[in-house]
């Protein structure tokens, strides 16, 4: 069963998993940057389209 | 050959090392040697060999970039070396955990293995001013498949050479790696490092439908207005997935 | 066929470069000068006005090292500038013709560096002449090795900004296992007590191993470098 002595290696043993983790955490957050990015400019064009779409609507063809 | 959709990559990846990390704690004995220490092995090894095959994937990659021209290569062979450097420089951090718990100082030179990844890793660094340094991107594309198929190419020989002159002076420290372990050990070691290689794995993937999507996004906009604008892509070198019609599936 | 053959363009390009480098005298003084002044920069340095073994490998090679990088950051200034690189590719003829007379080139301008540097080394440093002779042969092997890599590397940085920060950059880290394989032999033959023959073969093997491997990744990728 786990022998977990909380003395000195315990805290270098935990020092190298918690660096494996914030390595993996930050990669999400700029990732998750990036994404919110992409969202926000899909949701712009979104907009673009949809204005553009609405003209159509009365009668009017783009070219 | 069905490639395993991204989702069931990354469910994978997180059972496995969630499994491998169990198995660490839980089962693994504890080494007679250096104590609960040794348990940094199973985190600093596989992260370690998954980075160096990363780098020689990003070379096989680069040689399929030169190849076929297909800038899609470039784009893999570019995020496998990405993710390999950062891979990396865990290793670096973990590596020096281990090293200080160990010996007391943060940087050891007797051992081998640490001291060729950080000559590997100085070598890969300079992969991101290569192609800074290089507009144009069809031909930054190029430089960087033949730099990382170059750079692919040492790192085996790093490893031989840097063995080589450390096992002069001193003997192999972490001999245990390589097959002196216990099987419960090796069990944990195999899980470890399959839960890395499929974290890599999700990683790159990842970043690629990232890139993906962007490129998409470029596409879109300049389909919306018309005229093509500055790239909504960002960074000058990260190569984009390219988003041309023609592109071969 | 009527290519040229490849051999007769690298003899060429080869010709050229060595006409340059002795009409300009760009290159070849420099690292000389360079490598003579850093010695005594080591004198100081270190604090010693005797070397041997280890100290007295890592101060010639490392020296020898940026010598290389002088020269290898010039190999291709007139080809970058005066449109060479396009001559090249109009030409009908193999890239790697460039690739080797570059590389012959550099190999020719380091043995001349070292026929100055290494005497100037042992009239500084060195008690004993004795290890000089077998040293030239693992100084031949690294510069073989510092050929390959380097026009390599030259090229890739010739076509872009900061070109000269990036040679040394990339270079020096690929040329780690040279200096290992270099060092470990040459401290063996410069050892206090008069040379030792002990491992150096095992080592001139890396050097050879090293030299091959890059020399092959070279040829097979310079066609990449040069299209456009």
């Amino acid at each position: 069963m786990p022998a977990l002595p909380l003395d000195e290696a315990g805290k270098y043993v935990a020092a190298a998993y918690l660096v494996f983790l914030g390595l993996i955490l930050v990669y999400v957050a700029i990732m998750a940057a990036k994404l919110a990015r992409i969202d926000r400019e899909l949701e712009e064009l979104a907009d673009v389209a949809e204005g553009r779409a609405r003209p159509d609507r009365n009668g009017e063809s783009r070219g | 050959m069905k490639v395993p959709s991204l989702r069931a990559n990354a469910i994978a990846a997180t059972l496995v090392l969630l499994a491998g990390f169990a198995l660490v704690f839980f089962y693994a004995p504890l080494d007679t040697d250096q104590g609960f220490i040794q348990k940094i092995f199973y985190l600093h090894v596989p992260l370690a060999i998954c980075a160096l095959a990363g780098f020689i994937v990003g070379g096989l990659l680069a040689i399929a970039h030169l190849r076929t021209g297909d800038p899609r290569w470039d784009a893999r062979s570019y995020v496998a070396i990405h993710l390999s450097i950062i891979f990396g420089v865990g290793v670096l951090i973990t590596g020096s955990i281990w090293a200080h718990a160990s010996w007391g100082k943060w940087w050891v030179w007797d051992e081998p293995t640490l001291v060729s990844f950080l000559i590997v890793f100085l070598l890969y660094a300079t992969y991101y001013p290569l192609r800074y340094a290089i507009e144009d991107r069809d031909r930054q594309g190029r430089y960087a498949s033949v730099f990382a198929i170059t750079a692919g190419a040492f790192v085996p020989l790093n490893f031989i050479a840097v063995r080589m002159a450390e096992s002069l002076v001193h003997p192999r420290v972490f001999a245990t790696a390589n097959g002196g372990l216990p099987g419960s050990m090796l069990l944990t070691f195999l899980v470890c490092l399959a839960g890395m290689a499929l974290l890599w794995l999700v990683l790159v993937r990842f970043e690629l439908a990232a890139k993906s999507a962007s490129a998409s996004l470029s596409r879109l906009r300049r389909a919306l207005d018309g005229e093509p604008e500055i790239p909504a892509q960002g960074s000058r070198i990260a190569p984009g997935v390219p988003s041309s019609a023609t592109s071969v599936s | 066929m009527t290519r040229p053959s490849s051999l007769a363009a690298l003899r060429a390009i080869l010709a050229k470069d060595l006409r340059v480098e002795l009409r300009t005298l760009q290159s070849v003084p420099a690292m000389a000068l360079f490598a003579v002044t850093t010695f005594v920069l080591f004198r100081y340095g270190l604090d010693r006005e005797s070397l041997s073994g280890g100290l007295a490998a890592g101060v010639l090679l490392a020296t020898v090292l940026f010598a290389a990088i002088i020269a290898i950051n010039r190999l291709f200034v007139a080809e970058r500038e005066e449109g060479g690189f396009d001559a090249i590719r109009l030409a009908p003829v193999d890239a790697t013709a460039l690739l080797g007379a570059k590389a012959a080139a550099l190999v020719i301008y380091l043995v001349v560096l070292e026929a100055i540097a290494v005497p100037a080394f042992g009239l500084f440093f060195l008690d004993s002449w004795s290890g000089i002779p077998p040293l030239a042969a693992v100084l031949l092997l690294a510069d073989l090795g510092l050929a390959a890599t380097g026009v390599l590397i030259s090229s890739i940085a010739a076509n872009s900004r900061a070109r000269d920060l990036l040679v040394p950059l990339i270079l020096l880290p690929l040329l780690v296992p040279v200096m290992i394989a270099a060092a470990g032999a040459s401290q063996e033959l410069l050892a206090a007590g008069g040379p030792s023959y002990d491992g150096v073969l095992r080592w001139l093997a890396v050097l050879a191993f090293y030299d091959m491997t890059f020399a092959a990744v070279g040829f097979a990728v310079y066609d990449y470098l040069l299209e456009d």
